[in-house]
Parts: structure tokens; sequence; C-alpha cells
């Protein structure tokens, strides 16, 4: 158990590194800084002299990999690559175009985005379940015909459009919450509940349906006929039998994306002016911030694999097959 | 004055969908009796078990009839009460106990669910009651086994702790569907005859559902036969045995390999068994049946007493004639084997599979599947590998055709050593020698017509490279195997189980092999397309001089096919010799313990040996004989090493320390 | 010439996606196992339905990809020269609504603009009120009292029209079917308005009905008025909403076009050969798939931004630079969602290369490559048909998501996103502009749910199992 941990943890290593060089040839060899720097200072007659303050002045100035002419270990420190990139792995980010520490701003940052981000796992989790387990327990009824249909409906409709249509109807037709913002304490309550309601129901549809699925196959399994045969009812047949076989799937996938939960929602925050990570990342997207990028690509690339070896721990809990070998 | 019945079932009629599985069958259940349901798959036996549980599927419906248990008509209680009767008063055991217990929870908490459901117990005491009850089933160290995972079991002991959930409520009634056909023969003895105590004990009515005429001649005391959805024959087992009358019965017998067989062919019966979702007129087995006259193709027969309890749906009955019991066409002249020339001599091979474990996955040890096993067949011989699953007898067959590189030993065919061979040479001898699989549903490629299927190892070995030469073989191929010229544009879907494997020994000949290696070529199948295979196999033998090493754990098959038997036990071959002398004389415990657990249809039961415990992990054999754990005989030196080989005569030869003594 | 002909990449890639279909089709029809769930698929009634909306969408995805360069007017003897905006059939058939352009905002069928301006009245003075549109409801002299006559008037007709096509097209069904069917013309008229078909004729001719009144109201409409209304360029919200169905079309199949090979080859190989193969393969698609895939996306976009903007010379139309930036935006969401298939691919190849057909065919000694192509590929082959199918409506909803990010299609290009984007700021406005809102979210909608009921419909003829994560 614990050999077998340890495995997938070393093996993380080797997968982060990769990261962090497939974004560094993204960000640093496929576009050279010089281009990066013409981009910020406009494309129109930008002098040599220019390119190069700018390129001091963000600390892009040193070769990519091997720097020949400094002295010493500072031949490989003293490049782009150790700077920007292996730095990374100490979780030093350097700053933001505006010149923020990007750590301190990710740090400060992450609360606001887990505010909105946990109480929709929980409850999104929570809402799909219920629904898929009573779309099974009335299988091949029409209430489980007119569950799939809405289900069907209900991912076919933009994301975009339950944030828009709650906006426009909850908060500003009928004022019942504010339209967007932050607080923090008791107060912050009445910012997150109008993203977090309408997180949750664009996620229903799609959530539902697959646990849905997984719960029908999960029914059609010899031990359920085992369990019915003892004289069970349905319902104990489906929370004792099913439910804990359907969730080993659900949990394991559920928890991939646990540690992602710091990232935030893109989308979410920045329509409803949430002062996460979801909206600084999309606001350095927009104003092509290639250092918070960068660093945000590597922190969810981090999170990720975290999550993977929290699914791989929490098979072992869920599964005693997997527990007891 | 008859007692009412445990069980009454009356004019039952089920539908699956448009399928009539059950219909119109009526039959008894008293306490302390057994009912054996026999019929081939797709009879309707296991829809008449489910049916009285009402557990159909979700499309079955069951149209019509009635089924009293002590009088109380189940299908006319609601849905509440009809929980209350399910394991209650009548317990279930399924057929797989692989997939019928719940991978999640503790045995213990399965077995807890229906007491505290059915006996209201709690707490110490719903914990006591349930080590009390797997310590009934013969679960060794109970108390601890409770809280493991079914995974951890091995297939009998799963099966024990199906037992002992069905025995939970008290039940009055135990329905066991195929119980035992999922495991092997030394745990099936052990299952039946728990079985067989535990109802004796508790007085219980049983119907016990099975294929295998062997079990029901150990286990029941009235037999019902199915054919299609409905009951041709009930009878007392002894007269069932002595004489059954229906055609379909006795064609059942007939079917059976054996040693009186031996040298002629198996009666088959031709034919498949009809759709059911067609309405019949006539007698449903008329079409199948070598006594159908006028009558029986146009009015459905009607139940004719024969005699006290024997009753038979058959137009001959009334008459008074039966139909002849097939006689096997036994030949005397029994072509005797000489030391053939070796088509094959495998010394010493090995097949270890590496454990890898820990941080580095370092190799820690190995699954010797196959350790130091040495054999020979002749041109035209069969030599049957017999043994229990996971004796590693299927890959010491795709060790020798190379599938399975072996870790060590030589495989010499046709004077080449195939083991040093590079992929070209190897690829230069593989038309020698080919392989027919267990299972006729995965051994053909969904996707691909049969022609497709046929050609493919043609041409990739060069067989008949000339495409109307090719053709022309293939067409004789159908024809040794007995399939119709229209059958290669099909695809295998549209063929049935033995017409599949007859695919597959077509497949196998198209590359006109010396030696085939059959693995279980007949164990998915039901007892009378076993025999249409048998019978092939055995024509072709003689047709076309083909050896076979023949992968079984069937006895009497290999008392009906083979020349020569070698049987194995833990990757490594405890006796070997000419197969009559090996059966009816065997020296190996375990060879006794294998013939005296196979269930006997006739003659006289000779007392049973029974082996305790399962089959032990290859991966880590016991020291010493590897069988000495199981052993009734077992010595002190049998703990200590593995015994030598002992040459008991030119016919046979064993790997025990009692060899001797006994000689 | 009238115009010249221009091949932009995705038109490339979009017809030989289509000729990839034909061919598919072809070999469909001559293999049995394959048209036998095909069949199933043409049975139910749900998908078929859906197939026809779907069709519809991509009759009109296919037009927008036929572009040319219209000729400039020129004085004889010049050299012809071609003007730089890129046209497609589409805009052919459609002169009125790309051309009938308004000042700015006008509502659904609306006769005056939204926003109050000073208009010079024919005695001279100035008022400050709505102004009559240039083109919507044009022809009404008095638009207060005539309006809501015109409106009925001309749905009338469009449904008239329908009702009448709808018609015809029974009867021509009819008589093709009578000619397969015993009983003649009424008999098959009859069992077709029964629904007594194998194939769901009845659902498919309502849907038909549905959509010929829709579309010939909407002709009838369009012909007059701004159906959905006008944008902050008064550029016809109908006519967007059309162009956009290229966009969405385009990278819901060409992002599986492209990723595709790479998810078929890489799986297929990680589960044939396992050991060192294996291990690389699951480590190359461990580490894209941890880079979050919006970021992988914007990262690459913003790259590829610099890219283009670096190399302005290299595309002469905008168009071609637009349709650059789509290429490689379904470029990219390929490379993050190939991960998906290759995983389920390998899992599915372990498991077949057990299977007993496969080890008979090492025993004949047939190459692994006959291996995989002839045993392996055709036994995954629904895995990837189902995959397909139900990616596309997720790729559709993801590019209206990457579009508000930024790191969509180009700004310039017609699509549902960029639709979304613009009319998002206008939310704000009092009163609302929210035609442009739901006419991108109303197109979405349909095609989404069209191709979620056919992917249903797919994934159950092909797995009856009914589950593929």
């Amino acid at each position: 158990m614990i050999a077998y941990l340890l495995r997938r943890i070393l093996y993380a290593i080797p997968i982060l590194i990769g990261v962090n060089l497939l974004t560094f040839a993204l960000f640093f060899v496929v576009n050279t800084p010089d281009d990066m720097a013409r981009m910020h200072l406009g494309m129109k007659r930008v002098t040599p002299q220019a390119i190069s303050n700018w390129k001091a002045e963000h600390g892009y100035d040193a070769p990519l990999f091997y720097d020949a002419s400094a002295p010493g270990i500072n031949k490989i420190t003293h490049t782009i690559f150790f700077e920007k990139s292996a730095r990374m792995f100490v979780l030093d980010f350097g700053t933001s175009d505006d010149g923020r520490d990007i750590w301190h701003e990710i740090k400060t940052r992450a609360g606001p985005s887990l505010a909105i981000a946990v109480p929709v796992f929980i409850i999104g989790l929570l809402v799909n379940i219920t629904f898929a387990l009573l779309m099974v327990f009335f299988r091949a009824t029409y209430l489980d015909f007119w569950g799939v249909v809405l289900c069907v409906v209900l991912m076919s409709i933009s994301g975009l459009f339950y944030i828009i249509a709650g906006q426009y109807l909850i908060a500003k037709l009928w004022h019942l919450v504010p339209i967007s913002g932050f607080n923090g304490g008791i107060d912050g309550l009445r910012f997150i509940l109008l993203p977090v309601v309408v997180s949750i129901v664009a996620g229903i549809g799609g959530g539902a349906r697959w646990y849905r699925t997984i719960f029908l196959e999960e029914i059609g399994k010899d031990y359920v006929r085992t369990a019915r045969a003892k004289g069970l009812s349905e319902w104990r047949v489906l929370f004792r039998h099913v439910l804990q076989n359907g969730m080993i799937p659900i949990l394991t996938g559920a928890v991939v994306v646990l540690p992602l939960l710091f990232m935030g929602s893109l989308i979410t925050e920045s329509f409803f002016g949430i002062p996460g990570l979801g909206s600084y990342t999309i606001d350095a997207i927009q104003s092509q911030d290639f250092a918070i990028v960068r660093a945000m690509v590597f922190i969810g690339s981090a999170l990720y694999i975290i999550g993977l070896l929290l699914t791989d721990i929490s098979y072992t809990l869920a599964d005693p097959r997997v527990r007891l070998q | 004055m008859k007692p009412t019945p445990l069980l009454q079932i009356s004019d039952l009629r089920t539908r699956i969908g448009a399928v009539r599985a059950v219909d119109d069958v009526s039959f008894s259940v008293s306490a302390n009796e057994t009912f054996a349901l026999l019929g081939e798959s797709g009879c309707g036996k296991s829809m008449t078990a489910l049916s009285i549980m009402r557990l159909l599927p979700e499309h079955g419906t069951i149209d019509a009839g009635a089924v009293l248990l002590e009088g109380r008509d189940l299908l006319a209680l609601p849905e509440a009460s009809m929980r209350a009767v399910r394991g209650g008063a009548i317990g279930m055991i399924f057929q797989e106990p692989m997939t019928s217990l719940n991978p999640v929870l503790s045995i213990g908490e399965q077995v807890g669910e229906s007491l505290r459901r059915h006996r209201n117990l709690g707490g110490a005491a719903l914990r006591a009651e349930s080590i009390h009850l797997l310590n009934a089933v013969g679960l060794p160290d109970a108390a601890r086994r409770i809280s493991e995972y079914p995974f951890q079991l091995s297939g009998g002991m799963k099966q024990r702790v199906m037992i002992a959930m069905a025995l939970a409520g008290n039940p009055r009634l135990l329905i066991a569907d195929e119980p035992t056909t999922a495991l092997d023969v030394t745990i099936q003895a052990q299952v039946l005859q728990l079985l067989r105590s535990i109802q004796r004990e508790r007085g219980m009515g049983m119907l016990l559902i099975t294929h295998d005429l062997g079990v029901v001649a150990e286990m029941a005391d009235r037999v019902g036969v199915m054919y299609a959805g409905e009951l041709v024959e009930i009878a007392p087992r002894d007269a069932f045995f002595d004489a059954p009358f229906h055609p379909y019965s006795r064609k059942l017998f007939a079917a059976l390999p054996g040693r009186g067989q031996r040298g002629g062919a198996l009666e088959v019966i031709p034919g498949m068994v009809p759709a059911l979702d067609s309405a019949f007129v006539g007698c449903r087995f008329a079409q199948r049946c070598d006594a159908a006259f006028d009558l029986c193709r146009s009015e459905t027969p009607a139940w004719t007493q024969l005699a006290q309890g024997h009753t038979v749906r058959c137009h001959l009955a009334p008459t008074g004639s039966r139909t002849a019991m097939p006689v096997p066409t036994t030949s005397v002249t029994q072509a005797v084997m000489g030391k053939a020339t070796a088509l094959l001599t495998v010394r010493n091979l090995q097949v270890h599979f590496p454990i890898r474990s820990g941080l580095l996955q370092r190799q820690v040890g190995a699954v010797k599947a196959v350790d130091g096993v040495s054999l020979d067949i002749g041109v035209g011989e069969t030599l049957a590998l017999v043994g229990e699953s996971g004796c590693g007898k299927t890959t010491v067959g795709k060790a020798i055709i190379q599938l399975v590189k072996p870790t060590a030993g030589s495989v010499l065919f046709n004077g080449s050593e195939l083991t040093r061979l590079g992929a070209a040479g190897l690829r230069a001898q593989r038309s020698g020698f080919q392989m027919i699989f267990q299972d006729p549903y995965s051994s053909l490629n969904p996707r691909m017509r049969v022609v497709e299927i046929l050609e493919e190892g043609m041409m990739a070995l060069g067989v008949e490279p000339a495409a109307g030469a090719r053709r022309k073989a293939m067409t004789r191929l159908l024809d040794q195997v007995g399939l119709a010229q229209t059958a290669l544009h099909r695809y295998p879907h549209e063929f049935s189980g033995g017409q599949r494997q007859r695919i597959a020994i077509a497949r196998a000949l198209a590359v006109r092999p010396r030696l085939i290696v059959c693995d279980e070529p007949t164990s998915a199948l039901d007892v009378s397309v076993q025999a249409q295979i048998l019978n092939l196999l055995k024509d072709l033998q003689n047709e076309l001089g083909l050896s076979y090493l023949f992968i079984t754990h069937n006895l009497p098959v290999v008392d009906y096919l083979a020349q020569r038997v070698a049987v194995m036990y833990l990757g490594r071959i405890v006796e070997t010799g000419d197969t009559r002398t090996v059966l009816e004389h065997p020296r190996h415990p375990y060879t006794q313990a294998l013939l005296s657990a196979a269930p006997v249809i006739s003659g006289p039961r000779p007392p049973k040996i029974q082996l305790h415990g399962d089959l032990p992990s290859l991966a880590r054999p016991p020291a010493g004989c590897h069988f000495h754990p199981r052993c009734a005989q077992a010595m002190e030196v049998c703990r200590r090493q593995y015994p030598g080989q002992t040459e008991i005569n030119s016919h046979q030869m064993v790997w025990c320390h009692l060899a001797n003594q006994i000689a | 010439m009238m115009f010249k002909l221009v091949m932009l990449k995705t038109d490339a890639l979009i017809f030989l996606l289509l000729a990839a279909v034909g061919i598919f089709t072809w070999y469909v029809r001559r293999h049995d196992y394959l048209r036998a769930p095909w069949r199933r698929v043409l049975t139910n009634p749900t998908g078929m339905a859906a197939a026809v909306v779907l069709a519809v969408f991509v009759v009109i995805g296919l037009l927008d990809s036929l572009h040319y360069r219209p000729a400039l007017a020129m004085k004889a003897g010049q050299p012809v020269q071609y003007g730089v905006e890129v046209l497609s059939a589409l805009d052919a058939m459609l002169p009125k609504l790309r051309t009938h352009k308004e000042k700015t905002y006008s509502a659904p069928l609306a006769t005056h603009l939204y926003a109050k301006e000073t208009i010079v009245l024919a005695n001279g003075s100035t008022v400050r009120d709505y102004p009559r549109l240039k083109y919507g409801g044009a022809q009404l002299a008095d638009p207060h009292t005539q309006w809501m006559r015109d409106i009925v008037q001309r749905i009338a007709w469009g449904v008239i029209e329908g009702l009448t096509l709808t018609a015809l097209l029974v009867l021509l069904l009819a008589a093709l079917l009578a000619r397969r069917q015993p009983g003649g013309l009424v008999a098959a008229l009859v069992r077709l308005l029964r629904g007594g078909n194998a194939i769901p004729w009845r659902t498919l001719l309502i849907t038909c009905a549905i959509l010929l009144m829709l579309g010939l109201v909407i002709v009838q409409l369009a012909a007059a008025y701004h159906v959905f209304g006008t944008d902050k360029v008064g550029q016809d919200v109908l006519y967007i909403s059309l162009k956009s169905i290229r966009t969405g079309l385009v990278i819901g199949t060409l992002t599986t076009l492209v990723m595709l090979p790479f998810a078929l080859l890489l799986g297929i190989v990680a589960g044939y050969f396992r050991g060192w193969v294996d291990d690389l393969i699951q480590y190359l698609y461990t580490t894209l798939n941890s880079i979050p895939g919006v970021l992988l996306i914007a990262a690459s976009v913003l790259i590829m931004q610099v890219y283009i903007e670096a190399h302005p010379d290299v595309f002469d139309t905008s168009a071609a630079r637009s349709d650059i930036r789509l290429l490689f935006l379904c470029l990219i969401l390929g490379v993050t969602s190939w991960t998906g298939l290759c995983r389920l691919l390998r899992g599915e190849t372990l498991k077949l290369r057990e299977q007993e057909y496969i080890q008979a065919a090492t025993a004949f000694g047939v190459s692994h490559w006959r291996i995989i192509t002839r045993h392996i590929l055709p036994n995954l082959q629904h895995l990837v048909l189902i995959t397909v199918v139900m990616d596309f409506s997720g790729l559709v909803l993801a590019e209206a998501v990457l579009t508000y990010v930024g790191v969509g299609v180009d700004p310039a290009m017609y699509s549902w996103g960029n639709m979304i984007n613009s009319a998002r700021l206008e939310m704000a406005r009092e009163p609302v502009v929210w035609w442009q809102l739901s006419a991108a979210f109303v197109f979405m909608f349909a095609l989404v749910l069209a191709a979620n009921l056919f992917a249903d419909s797919v994934r159950d003829a092909f797995d009856p199992r009914g589950r593929v994560q």
C-alpha cells in the first residue's frame, strides 16, 4: 500500500517536469521574448532598443538555456529557463506585468475561489446523485423518461445562458441578490448565493444523466438480484448495494477535480466579479500577461497531479478489492 | 390422502418480451424432498425459478398460473408480503458465486442483512448467528472471515457464503440454480455434499436446477425434464435413471461420453432447440425426434402416467411402445497405439510469470504456472491433459504452440526445437500446430465473415496462395466440419455455439496442421452439442491422422476420446499413462480424488474421497509435495520433499511417495 | 470571370471530411455488422428527427463553406480585380440579409430604430424620436396601423407555403414507398400517415413540416423585416446567426478529425504492444492531460496570436486570417481532448488483445499490422464513433465559452460566442437589448440539442449497455 502510493508520488515528478518543459517550450521557444516584447509595445515601429529595454525590465534578457558568458554555476542559473521555469518548483513565480508578486496574489485569491467552488462541488454532487437515484428508482416509467429528457435539454443549454439568465432574472429583475461582487464573512453569503445556484443548475443535466447510467449498470448486476432474493426493499437495494458500488466511480471521478477547486471557475468568477483565481486567470489572458498564465498552468498541473494521487488514495479507501491487495 | 406439497406450481406461463420462456409448467416439491429441474441452456428452467421468486428481468411477465407455497398463492401476494417470502420462506442460490455477492460489502454484512431482515437480530446476537451460519456451511475460520470481502474468498467458499445467506431466514424451500456449474469437480463434490446434509438436517424442500445428469443422479429424489419451455417428463430418480421414457431424455443419456462409447460415435440430437417466440403446433421435440410420426407434428401430446409418479408428455406413451435406448456402437477393435512415432516432445517445460512488488517494481517471486512439464504425443494420438482450473494446463498448451514464451525447457515439434526459432523460422513451422479455444463466442472475430476467418491463416502461412484453389479448399473444409456452403459469407453471430466451434475447428484445419491443441473445446456447450463436436474431432482424427493435445477437466470426455492422459496439479504432472490404466487404477491420491468426485450416473457409487480445502495459489505452492495439504494419506516425507517419478509399468507413471509402497 | 473561388484551409478540411463520410457510408453499406446498428439508428424516431434538424444545419454550413471573391466592377480592357471581401454561396443566396444594414440596434420585426435620433421633419423642424428603419418595414406607409396586419399576413403565407410543400413531400414519399411495398399509392399513404413503417417516416415528415413552416415564415418575414432585429452596427442578427452555424460545425467536427489519428494510433499502439511503448504514451497523455484544458488552450492561442501578428504578410485576406485562427483553435482543442479517447482505446485494446481470436491469429503468424487493422480496429470502431458524436455538442458549447474568455475564434469572425460576447456588454442598457443574446442561444440550443439526441440514438444503437464515458 505505502509502497504503491510512494511509487505514484515518484511517478508524479517526471510529469511535473514534463509540464514545465512543455510550457517553457510553448512560451519561450515557439515565440521568442522578442516577439513578446514587440507585441506588448505595439507592432509598428519598435526600435531594437525598446525591445531590449522591455526584456531587461521583465527579466527576459538572459539566454534560454545556457549562458556561456556567465561565470561558474551562473552559466545555468542565469538563463530564462532557470529564472522563469525551474524556479516554479519552489513556488517562485516572479512578478506580473504590473509588478505584483504572483504567489502572493494567488494566495489571497484562493479564498474567494474556494468560497464558490466548494459549495458548488458538494451541493452539486448531492443534488446530482439524488436526482439520478430518483430516476433509477422510477426507471422504465414516464418519470424516468421525462427526467432524462430534462437532463438532455439542460445539458444542451450553454453555460453562459444560465449565468446571464440568472443574473437578469434574479438579480436585475427581482433584486433578490446583488448582480456581482464579493465580500468576506457572513455578508458574503449574499454574493455567493447566485453564482453557486447557477453553477449547480448548469451542472445537473450532464451530471445526473451520467450518474444514472452508472447506477443503471450496477442495477443490472448479479449481486443486486441476490440482494432482492434476500427480501430487501427496493430502496434498501438502491441505497445499500447500488449506491455503494456506484459511488466508487463517482467519488474517484470527483476526487480528481477536488484540488482543482482552488483554481476557481473562469467564467463564473468573471461574470459575478468574484476576485478569485478564475477571474485572475481570465484577466491575465485578456491582458496577455504571460507570467501569470505560466504560473497558473504550472499550479493547475500540480493540482491535477495531486488530484490523481488523491484518486488513488480514494480508490483504496472506497474499494476493498484495492485496499486489501 | 396426499399431504399438501410445500410448493405447488400449476400452469405457469412466463414471457420475456416476446419469448415464451416458461410455457404451462406444473410440478410440486414436498418438504424434505429434492426436485431436480433438468434441461439444456435456454429451456426455461432458470426462468421458472425466478418466476417463483417473482424476480424476473425487466421485460419479464408472468401471464398465467399459480405458485402455491404451503397453500398460499405467491403470485397474488402484494410486493411487500412477497419480500417477506424472499429470503424468508424461500432461499435462493445462484449460479455465479463470483458475481452474485456484493464486492464492496463484507460477507458478515451480507449474511447479517438477511438475518436482520427476517429474524430481527441485531448487535452481538446478529454477529454470533452469522458466525454460526458460516460455520454451519463449512467456511473455515468463520469468526475471522466474517470481516473479509468476497474477492478474498475462493469460488467454493463464496458459494458457501451464498448458501449461508440463503439459509439465514430459515427457509422451508431452497432454490439452487446451477449451484456448482462454475466450480471445479472436487469443489462441486464438497458443495453438493453440503447441500445434501443441510437439506436433511433442516427438512427443507429443495428445487435444484441443473443441466448435469450426474448432479441429478447424486442429489434428486424426483426429476423433471424441461425442453423448450415446457416439462416433458417427471419421474422419481431411480425410475428415471433406469428407464427414461421421453425420446429427449433418452437422447440426453446417450449423448454422454464415457468409456462405453469409446471407439464408436456418440449419439447426437440433430437440429437445434426451436425459437421460443413463435407458436407451436404439435410436440416441440418432433423435428429432432427419431420416432416422430404424423400425430407428433399436428397435436400437442398430453400427460400420460406410466407408473406411480412417472408421467411423460409424448404421443408414444399411450401406445406402450418406446424408442429403443440408443445402444452405443462399441467397436472392439480399438486401434492399439504402439509407441507411435513422436510428433511432439516436450521436456521440462517451464512458464513463470514474474511477480513484481515494492517501490521499484523488483521481481519478488514468480507464478510458476508451468513448472517442469514433460510429455510426448505420437502421430495420430490424443493425449488428454486433465486438471482443475488454475492448475496451468491451458498455459502448457499455449506454451507448446508458442503463444506464451516458455521460461525454460524444450519443445521439439517434428524435429525442430520451437523455443529456439526466430520469428521467421517459427512462422515456417506454424502451420504444423494449431489451437481450438474454449469459448466459441470470443474465439471468432465478430467483425469478420467466415470466409475471412478461414482464409486469414491460409494467407498468412501461404497455404493455397491461389485464390481459386483456396476457395476450393474452404469449400472442402466446411464440408468436413459439417457446415453448409452458405456459411462462408455470414458473420459468427448468426451461428449457434456448436456451429461456431465447428468454424473454429475449420479455421485450425485450414492450414493443415498435424497437431491441434484443444483447450476445453466443449466445456461451454450443452451436452448434446458436446457430443457433436467430440464426434467431429474423432472423425477428423481418423480421416487426417491428426494428433490432439486435449485439455479438459471432464474425465468422461477423456475416457471417451484419449489414448493417454496426464493429470496436472499446481503446474506439474502428477500422474500419466494409458487412459484405461490411469482411470481404472489411479495411483496418485489426487487422481483418485478427481475420479471419485465426478458424479456417477449409473451403477454402484463407490465411497467418496472428499478433498478438503481449495487449490493453493500457484504463487506460493506448498513445500514438499504440492498436494500434501489436501491429501488424506500425506506422510512426513510428503511435507519435506517433492516426490520423484515412479514408473509403475510401461503404461503408467506417477509422482508420489506412496507409489512404491502400493506397488 | 465574375468571381474567384477561394478555398480556405477549413473549407478544404470540411470537404475532406465530407469525402471521408462518403467513403465510410459506402464501407458501412458493404458490411453487415456495421449496417445493423445504423439500421437501429434509422428506426429511432427521436434520433431521426434530430438528424433532420442537424441536416439543415449541415446544409447551411456547407453552403457557407463555398467561398469566393467577387470581381470588382472594372472598365473594359483592364485586368479583372477581385474584392478583398470573401463571400460564400450562402451570402449569394441571402444578398438582402447581408447588405441591408441599419444604423444601429433595432428590435426584431421593428420598423423603427432602437435609439432616438434627431430627425429633420419635412417642414424643417427637428424632433428627437425613433427614426424609421432604412429597410425594416420600409414598405409600410403607416407602420402603426399596418404593421400587425402585415406580419400576420406574412406568417399566414409562410404557414400555407409550408403546409403545401409538406403535402407535396408526403405524396412524393408515398409514391416512392408504393413502388417498394404492396398495395398501391393509397395503401402506402395510409401506412405512412399511421406510422406503420420500420423507418419512422411520419416523425420525419412532422419534423420536416415544422421546419418548413418555420423556415418559410422566416423567409416571408425576412423579405421585409429584420426577423431577429439588428446589432450595434445595424447588421441583421438573423444573418449573423446563420453565418455562425459554419463556425460551430467546423469546431465540432474538425477538432475530432484532427485528434482522431493521434488518439487511434497512440491508443492502439499503447494497448497492443504494452511495455515501454505503453509507458511512454501513458506518460505523454498524463502530462498533457494534467495541464488544465482552458489554460493550455489560452496559452496556445495567445502564442499563436503573437505569431499571426508577427507575420501579417502570410495571409492575404482577413477571412484567411480568422480562418487560420479557427483552424488552430480546432487543432489545439483536439490536442487537449484526444487524451480521453486515447485512454479509452488503450484500455479496450488491452482487453481485445487477450481475446481468443487474436491469439488464434497470432498462432497463424499473422503480422502485428494485420492484427491491428483486421482484428482490433474494427472492434474499436463503435467506441470511436460514439465518442465523436458525443463530443460534438460539447465542442460547440465550448466555442462560446472560449470566445468569451478571449481565446476562441477571431473577434471578426461570425460566431455565437462573439454574438454573446458583444451582446453581454449591452446587458446593463435600459431597456435591455435581448434579441442578439436570444438568437445566439436559440440557434446554439437547437444545434446542440439535436446533436445530443442524435448522439444518444447512435450510442444506444452501437452500445446496448448504454454507457461510454
